[in-house]
């Protein structure tokens, strides 16, 4: 039984990853544009639902609530004043941007937050449970991999059946071509990264209240997420869901063979998915 | 009557002050102090790898964030050669170039099937699985680390004869031994570079820079260069790692394998200096290594900086420091680029 147990942990572990890895594909969907500060960002927002719970008394589900629209407007305005300008062929100075910015986002929280490690408190629901007969689990995996789920049919909605995500596959499939039909790609990348910091704080509530989190943290966040997307083929929120289960499977069951081995199984399923699989699971775009 | 050139008159100068250069270095442990000499094999091992990554990122297109796997590497390589086999340290050091090149092999494989941006993200999967293996090693200390015997560190190639020549103590001389391999080795890596730019390969490089397909059209195999680029960059850093810890003679997976030391400096070193040119991690090295020094006391202010430097130089003057001295001068000290000369054309537009 115990290996039905690590089975179905791994799979509820698949869902906070999935939830690291929405913000990601989305951008990259999107703009082509791979976020290197996007695990710090998970961190920062993190912090953002901390402060509310600690500073302002508020529930962690309030918090994040309020935390949502920060992060969004901080999204936006990233888009906007920073990244938007190198965006274009040459892929090197987005992906340096982001790196400068991920080094000092990490050493920003450590100089605002110190190294201690911190989490969100949830009360009872921390350690409660639920017995299912074959296995017991946590309400608190539940919830997440509940979250994540409702995460993805939400934007599946936005992308395929509203009229901002209908902006969003065109400026996806072609930027000029969008353009000459009306749509502004600046203020729609704006709009997707906004979108994507709302779902990175949802993350980020999930991140802070399970487990510890401090500001050095982000760097492993943004690599789990990346695999999972990578595993389950760009373009796909289901592939990505099935990415994040795998790499919590693989390293559940590394974990139960011996605690030192739980990342590197992780690491290890991903690099095997990319031996049989280069283009992932599930692939639906080209690139 | 017209030829091919890329010969310029600051390029003249250059190679006329460089072997100048080269020597007051060689004899600068004699008047020197340790610590000088110190900051001095800081500065040259960072220059390596800065020189290392912008070939591979800045001319290369491959802009990984993984090279901590091959410093890393280098280095335990060079530490398993003298715990292990009993070499000599300095004898052990190319044993880490080997080992970089090795890895560099998988790494390439797995790595290259990742296009574009993603390519970078890949490169640091890898590293981090090279440390969490390296940290299995028992033999040299798993994931706490262990430090280079006694009897290893005192038996140093070459020690007992800077003790003789300068009169200093042993740990002294030990530095001064690093300082000369580095220097020895940044003049190899930087020359190795400028000769390979100024080569068939370095016009295939600029060829694919420049345009990819009308590269392939005339014959440049892509995919050929990319591998070949990608191991000697992985086999310089190997050589550079294991060298970089001979000096501090203590190794553990977080520090040989540190995304900050070894790649988030280097890479603000070439931002911040000029990507795509020789001169520009130089100036890079300069400004990196007086900032360190300026905001020393500061803790994570000064790798904060650096960062939110990195990003306005690539916002503002994305051709970096030397960018900027170039294209209001015309300077090129390390001339790489071919020009056309011979008598002016008559007429014409």
């Amino acid at each position: 039984m115990i290996w039905l147990d690590t089975l179905v942990q791994g799979i509820l572990l698949g869902g906070l990853y999935a939830l690291f890895a929405a913000g990601l594909s989305l951008v990259f969907g999107i703009m082509r544009l791979v976020n290197l500060a996007h695990g710090d960002l998970i961190i920062l927002a993190a912090y953002l639902v901390l402060m509310g719970v600690t500073l302002l008394g508020l529930s962690p589900w309030i918090a994040a609530l309020v935390a949502m629209p920060v992060m969004f407007a901080l999204g936006w305005l990233l888009q906007t004043a920073v990244l938007n300008r190198v965006l274009g062929k040459d892929i090197l100075p987005p992906l340096l941007v982001t790196f400068g910015l991920s080094v000092a986002l990490q050493n920003g929280l450590l100089e605002a937050f110190s190294a201690d490690s911190r989490r969100i408190p949830v009360g009872a629901l921390e350690g409660a449970s639920l017995d299912l007969g074959l296995v017991t689990v946590g309400i608190m995996p539940l919830m997440t991999f509940a979250s994540a789920i409702v995460m993805i049919i939400a934007l599946n909605a936005l992308f395929y059946h509203t009229a901002l995500g209908r902006a969003f596959r065109a400026t996806s499939d072609d930027v000029v071509t969008a353009g000459l039909m009306g749509i502004e790609p600046k203020r729609i990348f704006a709009i997707a990264t906004g979108i994507a910091m709302v779902v990175v704080t949802l993350a980020a509530l999930y991140l802070g209240m399970r487990a510890n989190f401090d500001p050095s943290i982000g760097p492993a966040r943004l690599i789990y997420a990346f695999e999972a997307v990578i595993i389950g083929g760009l373009g796909s929120l289901w592939g990505t869901l099935a990415g994040g289960i795998i790499i919590g499977v693989a390293q559940t069951f590394g974990a139960a063979l011996n605690p030192e081995w739980q990342i590197l199984a992780g690491h290890i399923a991903f690099l095997a998915v990319m031996l049989l699989k280069p283009r992932g699971l599930f692939p639906r775009a080209v690139d | 009557m017209y030829r091919l050139t890329t010969r310029t008159r600051a390029g003249t100068v250059t190679a006329i002050i460089v072997p100048i250069f080269i020597v007051a270095a060689l004899a600068l442990p004699a008047v020197a102090s340790r610590g000088v000499i110190q900051d001095l094999f800081f500065i040259l091992t960072m220059l390596t790898l800065a020189q290392i990554w912008n070939l591979l990122a800045g001319y290369g297109g491959l802009v990984s964030v993984g090279q901590q796997a091959f410093v890393g590497i280098g280095a335990y390589a060079m530490f398993a050669g003298v715990i292990l086999l009993g070499w000599n340290p300095v004898l052990a050091i190319p044993l880490g170039g080997l080992a970089a090149l090795v890895l560099a092999v998988p790494t390439a494989f797995f790595a290259f099937r990742l296009q574009g941006a993603y390519f970078a993200i890949g490169t640091w999967v890898i590293a981090e699985v090279t440390r969490l293996l390296v940290a299995q090693w028992k033999a040299l200390g798993g994931g706490t680390g262990t430090s280079l015997p006694r009897e290893a560190t005192s038996s140093i190639l070459g020690t007992d004869a800077v003790r003789a020549l300068f009169g200093v103590r042993e740990a002294a001389a030990r530095d001064v031994m690093a300082y000369w391999l580095a220097l020895a080795l940044l003049v190899a890596v930087t020359g190795g570079i400028y000769w390979l730019l100024r080569s068939r390969l370095g016009l295939a490089l600029a060829a694919v820079r420049d345009n990819v397909d009308a590269a392939q059209s005339v014959g440049v195999d892509t995919g050929r260069l990319r591998w070949a680029v990608f191991l000697i960059a992985a086999a310089a850093t190997g050589l550079t790692g294991a060298l970089i810890f001979l000096q501090t003679a203590r190794i553990s997976p977080s520090a040989a394998f540190a995304v900050t030391d070894w790649t988030a400096n280097v890479i603000f070193i070439v931002v911040i200096g000029g990507i795509g040119t020789i001169e520009g991690p130089i100036l890079g090295v300069l400004v990196f290594f007086a900032l360190r020094s300026a905001l020393a006391d500061y803790g994570s202010w000064y790798l904060m900086t650096l960062g939110l430097i990195a990003v306005v130089v690539m916002l503002f003057a994305p051709k970096g420091l030397w960018g900027l001295i170039a294209s209001r001068k015309g300077l090129h000290l390390f001339p790489v680029r071919r020009r056309l000369t011979g008598p002016k054309i008559k007429g014409g537009i």
